[in-house]
């Protein structure tokens, strides 16, 4: 594990890419660099730099008011940073469309917000926006793939909790992100619901070698679902390395 | 001008004010009424009587006098009324930058698209006697379409933050991202215009009209002239509302179609939006 020197400026990158959580990393897919936001005096986010490698979940642990979900936020350029930089593949935000952006970034919320209508037109709204028509068996495979076959001429009015976060992940994947971002999917459901999102979660992630970064206040959840874990506190980074190690050491 | 003014004045003020005399009278009655039973607003009912009795006098001294100007004056009139009315309706829209031009541009594009069509289609005369009772009709009724949408519509954002953001974070466009709350704001705005359109003779026989029969027109042909009048109203509101929202859309999101306009940041949407990060796009 790595406390990071934010005066140092030194990117925090704990441990070669092949060491993160046992699992083979080919990259980084996704860099922030001395990223800060600052909402009127405070600082939500201060002088954050950090690498998520191809393929990995990184959790962000931390108190609340810690800037995890302002952290986030910024991934998915829904905040603009006050100062820093933020690379995809090496690519810089700002010479992104912020739609294809998010488009590349997905992002499932805490709550699901599904838009007024049936489950598959929340699942085709992503595709839509660039003109694309998501055919009837292609929103099936991604309902059977969140475990809810069946589900498509549903009115989401009528879905639970559960459900609803599960149309939102199928929903976010229907873009297909090369980048999923999560901030605490989980934290408005049910013990069984929780382990049935982290399951679909940890598969998603591997069968499409995706990059993860999920925001947790739930350590056992980090441990469970990530390879390294990330620490915030009061908007700073203070500590980055293998789950295990990180979460024994705070 | 100034001796026919006079002549007015003489033949005409002093019935007036003897009905004046008889109005408040009236009232004052109903303030020893009030008082009967303990309420006691004497003092209110003075001040708003001889208020109102002395800007009455004076807007209608200012009129006989503008009665008799040329159509010039009559523009200026409308364009101070529209100066006005934006005053009045950016009240609304504390924490957006250029409210005061956004609401302007919007009543003028409402009001002024309509009186200038009234005027081409010669259902409107080119007479200051005209012109700037029936303009200050559509620009009240503009003003308050423009001021009601700009509420609605911020209302609408503040209430559905989550899920435009979650459109946002799919790819979506702000202006699809707000939408629905862009269609809730102009509908909400128009209501009233449609509620009045209906009781139109039912409920209510505007001024216009009876001004019309009152002066001598045909009572039919001064009820269609106070239909196309509610017609243009409800016509100008319109354009009003939906160039408010427009405006107010393109004000409430950053150059990187970020939502500026929540909750917890409406105060300090301004700094943030001019962060050192500037959007390539």
């Amino acid at each position: 594990m790595t406390t990071t020197d934010s005066k140092s400026n030194a990117v925090a990158r704990a441990l070669s890419p092949a060491q993160i959580g046992g699992r083979r990393q080919t990259g980084v897919t996704l860099e922030t660099r001395h990223l800060s936001r600052k909402v009127g005096p405070r600082a939500v986010v201060d002088d954050v730099s950090v690498q998520v490698f191809a393929g990995e979940i990184l959790a962000i642990v931390g108190p609340s008011g810690a800037g995890k979900s302002s952290f986030l936020r910024l991934l998915n350029r829904l905040d603009e940073p006050t100062s820093g930089a933020i690379l995809l593949k090496s690519e810089d935000y700002r010479s992104i469309a912020p739609q294809d952006l998010r488009r590349r970034v997905g992002m499932v919320m805490q709550t699901a917000h599904l838009f007024p209508g049936t489950v598959s037109s929340n699942i085709a709204f992503g595709p839509r926006q660039r003109g694309e028509v998501l055919t009837t068996e292609r929103i099936e495979s991604l309902l059977n793939r969140v475990g809810l076959p069946e589900f498509a001429e549903r009115d989401v009015g009528y879905l639970s909790g559960g459900e609803a976060q599960r149309v939102a992940l199928s929903r976010a994947l229907a873009n297909a992100p090369e980048v999923l971002l999560a901030d605490e999917p989980t934290s408005a459901l049910d013990e069984h619901s929780v382990r049935a999102i982290e399951e679909l979660i940890l598969g998603i992630v591997q069968e499409r070698q995706m990059t993860c970064v999920i925001v947790t206040h739930n350590r056992a959840q980090a441990l469970r679902l990530a390879g390294r874990t990330m620490v915030m506190e009061a908007g700073r980074l203070v500590a980055i390395g293998p789950t295990r190690e990180v979460l024994h050491d705070s | 001008m100034i001796a026919e003014l006079g002549n007015n004045i003489g033949s005409d003020v002093l019935l007036g004010l003897a009905q004046a005399i008889g109005a408040i009278a009236l009232c004052a009655a109903v303030v020893l009424l009030c008082r009967l039973h303990a309420v006691r607003v004497e003092r209110e009912a003075a001040v708003s009587l001889a208020r109102g009795l002395v800007q009455m006098v004076l807007v209608g001294v200012i009129l006989a006098l503008l009665l008799h100007g040329n159509l010039l004056i009559g523009a200026l009139i409308l364009f101070m009324m529209t100066i006005a009315a934006a005053f009045t309706a950016s009240r609304r829209l504390k924490g957006v930058d250029g409210a005061l031009l956004l609401c302007f541009w919007s009543i003028a594009a409402g009001a002024g698209a309509i009186i200038a069509a009234m005027l081409a289609t010669a259902s409107l005369r080119p007479e200051i006697s005209m012109l700037v009772p029936v303009g200050s009709m559509i620009i009240a009724n503009a003003m308050n379409s423009c001021a009601q949408a700009i509420e609605r519509f911020r209302a609408e954002i503040l209430s559905h933050v989550g899920q435009i953001e979650a459109k946002l974070s799919l790819g979506a466009e702000p202006r699809v991202s707000v939408a629905p709350c862009l269609r809730s704001a102009v509908y909400a705005s128009l209501l009233p215009r449609f509620d009045m359109m209906k009781s139109l003779g039912l409920v209510w026989i505007p001024g216009v009209m009876a001004g019309m029969v009152v002066s001598g027109t045909s009572p039919v042909y001064a009820g269609i002239y106070q239909f196309i009048i509610v017609a243009m109203i409800l016509a100008a509101s319109g354009i009003t509302g939906l160039v408010a929202t427009l405006l107010v859309q393109s004000r409430v999101f950053s150059p990187a179609a970020q939502l500026t306009l929540r909750p917890a940041e409406a105060e300090v949407s301004s700094r943030a939006r001019s962060g050192a990060l500037t959007s390539k796009h």
